[in-house]
Order: structure tokens, then sequence, then C-alpha cells
């Protein structure tokens, strides 16, 4: 089952550190988002293959909205 | 003819003739602010006015600051009335937006504990032999509020004005610096780690017009002599809010928040005349100031465990510390030390909460003093 990784906050995409395909670790950064005029890095919340990245950079997001998929 | 010459040559070597230690010793003083605002980007909007100010105050018989001078002029129209930091109030209102605090409002009480400082402080400033009025002006930058910290000491404690504003302003700046310490000691290991839940409480635009209209009549039935302060931050939010006065918003935040922001930083570093500000006095201020701010990051986060303690570990007491005015350098200083713990923290929002609710407590705190020394016969 795909486990989400969500925005925790409003605001806005910076980067995408990670691609479809990669493997990450638990609590490596996935996106870097904006709010607040501060950068918070989102981390992976388990480890496992990125299957889906949802959001491209400059994108706008709400709380709880999904920016990628681990699988 | 020549020795009407030479006495005007004479005019020409009457400033190095009348130049002294002190007024050096200043020059300095107000060059190190400049290079902190400009060099370092510590509130430059303010330090580079009051840097400068200081600087030209401290010219030997240009007087600026005597009867009839320049500075004097922005001083005695702006300070001494308070009609300055008031406008700065306008600002502020229609620059903040409370909303992080109506979506969680028990926060609130995190904004309230944030205040304590003001008052240990004032208590401290007592039994170190200020008066009053002056310990008053000094606990006020617990307040962590630049305007509401020179309101408050231009009413009681003018000649106090400079050492107080210099040290509101760079320890907001420093707000960074001085806090994490405090927090890495007064939270356990689990208690940093906590994860707090995404607020997402929607807030109708009906609840952020009213918001404005009831925290003005509500504050300042409590603390009526400081309504100057609530009822202008409030209005200036109000135009904020309702978006029907564009206009006046844009007025507000732009041309007289920096129209006024630089004559009162120049009347500011006006006060800074040598013999009035190398002083012992100017040094303590400082350092009480420094505690002051120390004090409210310490009771906020001892609340924040507290309110921990009671929910049963849902609030990470961390976000206690941005109960204070310096937003929202507070509520970011918290989301960075929350993931250094734990990397799948995200304090921010929560903080801001704090951080809204620390906004609107300085302004409080500073009201219901107001009031009580009214009371009491002084203000």
């Amino acid at each position: 089952m795909a486990i989400p990784v969500t925005a925790p906050m409003v605001g806005k995409i910076l980067k995408i550190e990670k691609k479809v395909g990669d493997q990450v670790e638990e609590d490596e950064v996935v996106v870097v988002m904006e709010a607040m005029k501060m950068e918070i890095p989102i981390v992976a919340p388990v480890s496992g293959t990125i299957k889906e990245i949802k959001v491209s950079p400059g994108q706008a997001v709400q709380a709880e909205d999904i920016l990628a998929e681990i699988g | 003819m020549e020795s009407a010459i030479l006495a005007g040559l004479n005019g020409l070597i009457l400033g190095f003739s009348n130049f002294g230690w002190g007024q050096a010793v200043m020059i300095l003083i107000g060059s190190l602010l400049l290079y902190l605002g400009i060099g370092k980007g510590f509130e430059p909007l303010l330090l580079l006015p009051i840097g400068f100010g200081a600087i030209l105050v401290n010219i030997p018989l240009a007087g600026l600051m005597d009867q009839g001078g320049v500075l004097r002029f922005f001083y005695d129209t702006g300070v001494l009335t308070e009609i300055f930091p008031i406008l700065i109030f306008i600002g502020i209102g229609a620059m903040t937006d409370f909303q992080p605090l109506l979506e969680n409002p028990k926060i609130i009480l995190l904004g309230a504990a944030g205040q304590f400082g003001i008052f240990l402080t004032l208590l401290l400033a007592l039994a170190l032999g200020f008066d009053k009025l002056e310990a008053v002006a000094i606990g006020i930058i617990g307040a962590c509020d630049g305007p509401t910290s020179i309101y408050v000491s231009s009413k009681y404690a003018p000649h106090l004005l400079g050492a107080v504003s210099v040290a509101a302003y760079s320890y907001m700046s420093l707000v960074p610096i001085i806090q994490p310490p405090i927090m890495r000691l007064l939270t356990t290991e689990g208690e940093k780690k906590i994860v707090m839940g995404i607020v997402k409480q929607p807030v109708s635009k009906t609840t952020k017009i009213l918001f404005p209209v009831v925290v003005t009549v509500a504050a300042s039935l409590v603390a009526p002599f400081g309504t100057p302060l609530i009822g202008m931050v409030m209005l200036g939010n109000l135009m904020k809010e309702c978006g029907v006065v564009e206009r006046l918003k844009q007025a507000s935040e732009n041309e007289i928040t920096n129209i006024v922001t630089l004559l009162l930083g120049l009347s500011i570093g006006a006060t800074m005349e040598a013999e009035k500000f190398l002083r012992v006095e100017t040094i303590i201020v400082l350092v009480l100031g420094l505690i002051a701010i120390g004090l409210d990051t310490a009771v906020g986060v001892l609340l924040g465990k507290l309110m921990c303690f009671l929910t049963g570990g849902k609030i990470n007491p961390l976000i206690g510390a941005a109960g204070i005015s310096a937003f929202p350098m507070s509520a970011r200083v918290v989301q960075v030390e929350g993931q250094k713990y734990n990397k799948k923290s995200y304090l921010l929002m929560h903080a801001m909460s704090a951080n809204a609710g620390g906004q609107i407590g300085s302004i409080i705190a500073a009201a219901v003093m107001l009031s009580v020394l009214k009371g009491m016969g002084m203000g």
C-alpha cells in the first residue's frame, strides 16, 4: 500500500528533491516547501520507493494535500 | 579686517574644539547601529535612522536637538505626543494576519504567558532602584515589541527612550540566538519530539471582521487607557480584513508606516546624546531587557509544558517560546528547533498561532499596565 507524503501546512512547493523510482530512507527530504517565507523540508514518513510525485515547483498546496507517494 | 577673517576661520574649528570623547563614543555607537542594520540586516528600517540620528545629535554645536532644531521638532511633535508609535500601530494592524490564532484559539494562552517577562523584569528593575515609571519602561522591553516599548517609555520615562528602543529592536533581531538555549534547557527529549496534528479549521470572513471590533471593545473596557494601542492595531486589522478599503490599508502599511518609521527612528536616535546615553543606567537597561526576553521565553515554554501535560502530550512545549511579539521570527525559531529533534515535526503554524497571540498579548499587557498605573495615579 502506498504511504502518502502530505503537506503539513498551506504553502508553495519550492523544490522536489526525489524522482519517481528513487529509494528514500525514513526522514529523508522528499520535497521542500515554502510557508510564511520560510523553507520547510518535508521528509519521508517511511523508507521505500517513490511511486508518484503529485506536485511541481511553484505549485500552491493546502494542508494535508498529498505531495508524493511512497511504496 | 584681518581679525574678522580670523574669527570666521575660527568658526570652522569650533566643531573640533568642542568635540569630546563622549560624542566620539556615541558616533561610534551610531556607526555600530548602522553596521548592524546595513551589514547584518538587523531591523535595518529602524536601526539605520536610529544610528544616523545618534550620529547627528552628537555633532557639537549643530544643535539638532536644541529648541527649534529639526530633530527636536520631530521628537516633540511625534514622540512626546505619542503620535508616531500610534500611527505605526495602524500599519502593524494592517499587516498582521490573526488567522493562525483564530484557527487555534486556545493557543492564545501562550501569548499571555509570553508577557510574564514584562512583569518580572519590572520587579527586578524596582529592586535595582529604578523608580516606578522607569521600571515600567524597562519591563516593557519584555513585550518584545518595538512600537509598544517606544509608546510606553515615551509616556513614562522619555529619558530612557534611546536605551529601551535600542534594546527592544536589537533583541527582537536576536531572538534566534536568545531563545533556543532556553527552549532546549527547559524541555525533555520526549517533549521536543512531539508531533502536533494539522490545524485545518476554516475561519469565516465574518469572524475575521468581527475579531478586531470585539477585541477592541472587550480589551478597552478592561484596560481603557490602553485603547490608543489596541484600537489602532485593530483599526488597521479591520481595514485589512474587510477588503473594501484597500487604499487605506495600502496607505497604512506602506506610506504612513514608512514615513513614520523614518521620523520615529531619527527621533529615537536624537535622544542618544552622549551625556544622556553614556551612563551605567543604559547598560543596566540593556541587560534587564535581555533578561526580560529570556524570562518571556522561559515562562512561555513552562506554560507549554503544562498544556502538554493537560492535553496528554498533544502540545509540543517548544511552541510556548513563540508566545512573544517578535513575529514571525519567534515562530520560525520554533519550527527550526522542533525539526532538529524530530524531522517529522512541523510546528510552524502552531507557533504562528502562539506568535499572533503574543502580538495581541504584548499590546494588552501594555494596556493593562497603563490602566493600572493610571488607577494608581501615576499615569
